[in-house]
């Protein structure tokens, strides 16, 4: 029996660096049982395990305090819980560090941690790329290597009774399925209901996007009060439809073409949208206006999940050397095409992948297709790899030389270098993945606090 | 700008012809090497326009400098979308690629710069 009529779902940050006051705002005032932060992309991880390399204390979300400061005391008053991949690279420490923030603010609060992401010490390095089919290891030297977990690695935590649940990398909408099964009892077999649950949470996984975010077209999808962009809630059924909405007052809007461009972002085949938890159908879905900034969905369907994990393997990839100089007034793009075919002939044979962008001519699309235009300013980027950060360097030096040895007029010469790591992806048999769950708390650090929070080792499948 | 073909415009269009930009809107995501760029009329009396002339076959062609692999396309009749995954279109991949955009954000409006011509017999 559903032991809830409906939960409301709110999503306070849809990428790593997304904004905070938007979450506030939902934490305060949006009645919600759920607050998901969603602050991992794929590169995110791997960055992340580079700096736990470099401090084991690290790997962990940066903006965890700043975004833990703000929302844990609203969290503790409005009976609201909160579920967050900040985790990263580094799960238990995030989880230690948000112990950490609630006792400073006096807040009693119980951490959950996910574990068992991390598979790097299982990786098979003959495993082939889901890209290429190559093996993992011809792309480079492995840093990371994380499993995308799904609800059955978090329902364990929700089930410990936390305020908080702090993940590495689980799959984005299990994020909001997981507190939707809790909530309503659903079996982990039934395809139907975890689709439609997967669904709403690919909805609001990325936040602002669902509320007008990323859709503006001046003219022709104009947004209202772009600068205050509430972020999304959905109110679930325990038949797995729902009502999505946003905190009145709030800047954007929730229209059936705001839903739809994110319903089939970054979607590879909508009859099959496969997460570690079932195989959603979004061409079955419905949407229906109910006016006022709430759009109803319903009728997702879906297929058993299949057997294998999703995992990304992060590896160094060299470094990325970039530069840019521009130039404006009269000939501008003849000045800047010069100085680009000097870089050229400079750098080519050390460097042969170099790029020559013109930023405001074909940067982007790399053509005009057809409106050319001679702008009065052009801004000239080169960028090239190299195995070595001496080699990558060249790129911005060349082009900061333009400034005493190429043509007349250039201005405002910035030079980048930037590690590069690539990520490509495999697949992994469930069993070699094992979850587990370590319970933090501030029992201790309220009560003497010099102390540290409780925790045991991570067992797996294990709570403890 | 270096080692690029220069872009050949199509022949010249009939009458009527007007750009995808003011018949439907888009929003591009990324996975891996792969962009997806998704299409929707504004409305869905121009649905069937769309079917017709933004086959996967017209992307290839109009995005042939950018998408290096193939062009698959999923029609979405109860959204009036359509959905085409493109191949080897981001450099290699969001994390290794050497353009400005590496996740190909902005190519939804290099596809909406697509002329559509108008049905026969309308």
């Amino acid at each position: 029996m559903p032991r809830h009529k409906t939960i409301r779902i709110g999503c306070g940050a849809g990428f790593q660096g997304d904004r905070i006051d938007p979450a506030v705002i939902l934490a305060a005032q949006g009645r919600l049982d759920w607050l998901v932060l969603e602050c991992l992309a794929e590169r995110t991880v791997a960055a992340a395990q580079l700096r736990r390399l470099a401090d084991p204390d690290q790997g962990y979300d940066p903006l965890l305090r700043a975004r833990m400061t703000a929302l844990l005391p609203l969290l503790k008053r409005g009976r609201c819980r909160l579920i967050s991949n900040l985790g990263a690279a580094n799960p238990i420490g995030a989880g230690r560090k948000v112990v950490e923030i609630a006792a400073e603010l006096g807040l009693p609060l119980k951490v959950a941690v996910v574990t068992g992401d991390d598979v790097l010490d299982r990786l098979d390095p003959d495993t082939p790329a889901l890209e290429t089919g190559q093996p993992v290891r011809e792309f480079g030297p492995p840093i990371s290597a994380n499993a995308y977990l799904g609800v059955d690695a978090i329902l364990p935590a929700i089930a410990t009774g936390a305020d908080v649940i702090i993940t590495g990398r689980v799959s984005d909408p299990s994020l909001f399925l997981a507190p939707m099964i809790h909530a309503f009892g659903w079996p982990l077999d039934e395809p139907t209901l975890l689709a439609r649950g997967t669904v709403i949470g690919h909805l609001l996984e990325c936040a602002g996007q669902l509320t007008g975010g990323y859709f503006a077209d001046p003219g022709l999808k104009d947004v209202r009060d772009l600068a205050h962009l509430g972020f999304p809630f959905c109110d679930v059924g325990a038949d797995g439809n729902g009502t999505l909405g946003k905190v009145p007052g709030t800047g954007g809007m929730i229209t059936l073409r705001t839903v739809k461009e994110q319903l089939l972002y970054e979607v590879t085949d909508p009859t099959a949208y496969i997460t570690p938890d079932v195989v959603a159908d979004f061409s079955t879905v419905d949407l229906i206006d109910l006016g006022e900034d709430r759009i109803r969905v319903e009728n997702a369907d879906g297929l058993s999940r299949t057997g294998t994990l999703k995992v990304s393997v992060g590896y160094r990839a060299g470094f990325i050397g970039e530069g840019e100089i521009s130039y404006a007034g009269p000939n501008a793009r003849a000045r800047a095409e010069l100085a680009g075919a000097v870089l050229y002939e400079r750098l080519h044979h050390d460097l042969p992948d170099l790029r020559i962008d013109l930023i405001g001519v074909d940067a982007i699309h790399g053509s005009d297709f057809g409106h050319r235009s001679d702008p009065w300013e052009v801004r000239l980027r080169a960028a090239a790899s190299g195995g070595t950060r001496e080699l990558a360097e060249r790129v911005g030096l060349e082009l900061e030389a333009l400034y005493t040895n190429g043509p007349a007029g250039g201005g405002g010469a910035r030079k980048f270098i930037t590690e590069r790591i690539g990520i490509v992806s495999t697949l992994m048999p469930r069993d070699a993945v094992r979850s587990g769950v370590v319970r933090l708390s501030t029992d201790r650090a309220l009560a003497a606090p010099a102390a540290q929070g409780t925790e045991g080792p991570a067992m797996p499948g294990a709570v403890q | 700008m270096t080692g690029r073909p220069a872009k050949v415009m199509p022949p010249a269009l009939r009458p009527g012809t007007r750009l995808l930009h003011e018949l439907a809107h888009c929003r591009a995501g990324d996975k891996g090497d792969t962009s997806i760029l998704s299409l929707f009329a504004y409305r869905a009396d121009d649905f069937p326009l769309l079917v017709e002339r933004v086959t996967a076959e017209a992307v290839a062609t109009h995005l042939e400098h950018i998408v290096h692999g193939e062009v698959h396309r999923h029609v979405l009749p109860k959204l009036c979308a359509l959905q085409f995954t493109c191949e080897h279109a981001l450099g290699s991949g969001v994390t290794t690629s050497l353009a400005l955009d590496t996740h190909g954000k902005a190519l939804s409006f290099a596809l909406l710069a697509l002329p559509i011509e108008p049905l026969e017999n309308r």
